[in-house]
């Protein structure tokens, strides 16, 4: 075990997955020269040479369809969104060729590819550069959705990503880069997609969480316990495949259940999970599946409108009251 | 060898008229200003008897298929090739069994010339288990890994960005393949057209781009779509070696993919033909067609590919009327057995809907 970012956690993965295999290649706008806009392909280039680790234009259609020509011949491409906001250019190639190449083909093109990057909300930057895409990736079969929320999952859950052989969306949190961790060193270290992981065991409530909500959710967790009321936290850490039984399993033992999320309410993760929920549970549930999104409008860029945005402990710790009728 | 070829060309393409004359006037009188007019017979009989056989069968296959439809044996979408044969077999015919191609939705003609089994297509298009993407696919997503055809894809232009990526493969993989990608001309305007040509330029990859312009995106015609409308020499733009070809020259268009795939092999170099040819069918099977002339029509199948081709192989000895009515007996067999075999094929089973959604799910 090692203490680093969540940064280096991922840039630990990508190395070790180009230097397994040499059908893994890296590319994306400033990933090579630049060292990454956000440096999570920080020497990389260095080490993997420009054949391995390639600069592109700013060219996401071009460069998110390459990706799937050459995963649909044999190649394993990482392809970097410098931010996911820049995905929706692309998304024509991941939804209309990489999530269904396979199944129209009849089962004969596999699209072993990874689309990367961070997503999210970010800091003072506004509507275009700050926002949750998931739910519309995750809404598509054909197409797996991962989000970690430590440097340890990182790194894990981005090996079994490359390493599948499905397209893949991995969601790095932008305010997440910098969040240290204990990280295995182990270069057979994986966590297997579609897995959730209980975060912290409770009783009374279930938070599910993702993502940057996960150490939000922790502190509510913490908060509340000092009330005397124990909360489990629980992350899928898959989007799609959701691991939905986990979930249901932890419902059924606390009976009250908030879904904490960045992204915008309507149609989105938490909707679909309380679907589940409702679907799955309904009969131990002592209260209504109870929601904390992201306010249901554009980012805004002042710092006192952006923090009404996006959901914290607070909000978090509010709703778990209102489930537990405290 | 690129930059020659660039320069030549754009002298060629720029007649006195302006870019609107060229388009206005049919294919033949554009032959003398870009490929060689009647190019030298260069094929041995075998070859050229194959790319005869394989033209007429692309067209009585096709026939089938409008019938077909009318039946309503084949549904959705449906978009016919009869009138471009020579521009989809031509440049087939110059590849390697190994080599990729990758194309739009009016690809059952392709598919068939990449090496695909008329059975395979036609029980496709039938919705059927025998099709080659097991009749999950249909028209406009044929499949077959076994010839290396990457498919028919949906998206206008959406095929090039694909096409650009295996070339760049076959290039990280240090093979010597080619990738040759057809699109029709209203794909120039999508952005996945230029991003590509741009990368496949700056990266030097092995893919072969091919404009069919058949001078209609469904019944957009080019003047309406098209503030420039010369398609080759939108290459130039980046840098890229580019060719105008009489489309309906099914030589013309070998000898042009033959040198594109030279430059491709030997130096990665990418190529972009711009092949003139014409739709004589609806954009698809439900397109009345009111956006054009009969006459119009009629003026562009005085240069019928298989026409064209019939009479240059008649005069140069190569086939007699007789060898003619054979093929076409042949091919009159071959689509026979193609609808036979998509009649009897069983439909998809039920467990098929949940499969191949995940590799490893």
């Amino acid at each position: 075990m090692a203490v680093m970012t969540m940064r280096d956690a991922l840039n630990l993965a990508l190395r070790e997955e180009l230097a397994r295999d040499g059908s893994v290649f890296l590319m994306g706008e400033e990933v090579a020269e630049y060292q990454g806009a956000y440096k999570v392909t920080r020497g990389l280039l260095e080490a993997f040479g420009p054949k391995r680790v390639i600069d592109t234009p700013i060219t996401e259609l071009g460069f998110a369809g390459l990706g799937v020509g050459a995963a649909m011949v044999g190649l394993r491409p990482i392809i970097e969104f410098m931010t996911f906001n820049f995905s929706i250019l692309a998304t024509d190639q991941i939804i209309n060729s990489a999530a269904k190449m396979l199944y129209m083909s009849g089962g004969q093109f596999k699209i072993p590819i990874v689309f990367r990057g961070p997503g999210g909300s970010a800091y003072q930057v506004s509507s275009q550069h700050s926002q949750a895409l998931e739910s519309w990736y995750a809404y598509f079969p054909g197409l797996k959705v991962v989000m970690p929320s430590t440097p340890a999952d990182a790194k894990g859950l981005l090996k079994s990503a490359i390493r599948d052989d499905d397209p893949v969306i991995f969601i790095e949190q932008e305010r997440m880069y910098g969040m240290k961790g204990e990280v295995p060193e182990d270069e057979n270290f994986t966590i297997p997609l579609g897995v959730a992981e209980v975060k912290r065991e409770g009783t009374d409530a279930t938070i599910v969480a993702r993502s940057v909500m996960v150490p939000v959710a922790l502190k509510a967790a913490e908060a509340l316990a000092k009330d005397g009321l124990s909360c489990e936290v629980i992350d899928p850490r898959t989007i799609r495949p959701l691991d939905i039984n986990a979930i249901v399993e932890s419902v059924r033992k606390t009976n009250r259940v908030v879904i904490a999320e960045e992204s915008h309410p309507f149609a989105g993760v938490g909707a679909e999970i309380s679907a589940e929920i409702n679907e799955r549970a309904f009969d131990y549930l002592d209260a209504p599946v109870k929601r904390v999104s992201g306010a249901d409008v554009p980012m805004p860029y002042a710092k006192n409108l952006e923090r009404l945005a996006i959901p914290d402990v607070e909000q978090v710790i509010a709703a778990v009251r209102e489930v537990a009728y405290l | 060898m690129g930059s020659q070829t660039t320069e030549r060309r754009e002298k060629s393409n720029t007649p006195a008229g302006g870019a609107t004359g060229v388009l206005d006037a049919p294919p033949s009188a554009l032959a003398n200003q870009t490929s060689p007019q009647s190019p030298a017979i260069e094929e041995d009989r075998e070859t050229l008897v194959k790319i005869f056989h394989l033209m007429l069968l692309v067209r009585r296959f096709e026939e089938k298929c409008a019938e077909s439809y009318s039946l309503g044996k084949i549904g959705g979408f449906c978009h016919l090739y009869i009138g471009q044969e020579a521009v989809g077999v031509g440049a087939i015919s110059a590849l390697r069994p190994d080599d990729y191609v990758l194309t739009s939705y009016r690809e059952h003609g392709q598919a068939i010339a990449k090496g695909i089994s008329p059975e395979a297509v036609m029980a496709e298009l039938y919705g059927k288990a025998g099709g080659c993407s097991k009749g999950k696919g249909g028209s406009m997503h044929l499949f077959d890994k076994r010839v290396n055809f990457l498919g028919g894809h949906a998206i206008v232009g959406g095929q090039i960005a694909l096409a650009t990526g295996v070339a760049f493969a076959t290039k990280y993989q240090e093979t010597d393949q080619v990738t040759l990608c057809f699109f029709g001309e209203a794909a120039v305007n999508q952005g996945a057209f230029h991003e590509s040509l741009n990368m496949a330029q700056l990266w030097k990859l092995p893919c072969i781009y091919i404009c069919e312009n058949n001078r209609y995106g469904m019944g957009t015609s080019l003047a309406r779509a098209m503030s420039f409308q010369n398609v080759a020499q939108k290459a130039r733009a980046y840098e890229l070696a580019s060719e105008f070809v009489d489309g309906m020259d099914v030589l013309a268009m070998r000898q042009a993919t033959r040198r594109a795939i030279k430059r491709a092999r030997e130096d990665y170099l990418p190529t972009l033909i711009e092949a003139r040819t014409y739709r004589y069918m609806g954009h698809s099977m439900s397109d009345p067609g009111n956006y054009r002339t009969r006459a119009e029509i009629e003026k562009y199948q005085e240069r019928d590919p298989i026409r064209v081709f019939t009479a240059t192989l008649k005069e140069n000895g190569i086939l007699t009327d007789k060898d003619i009515a054979d093929i076409e007996a042949q091919v009159k067999l071959e689509v026979e057995r193609a609808v036979r075999f998509a009649e009897e094929s069983p439909e998809p089973d039920p467990s098929e809907l949940y499969k191949d959604v995940y590799a490893s799910p």
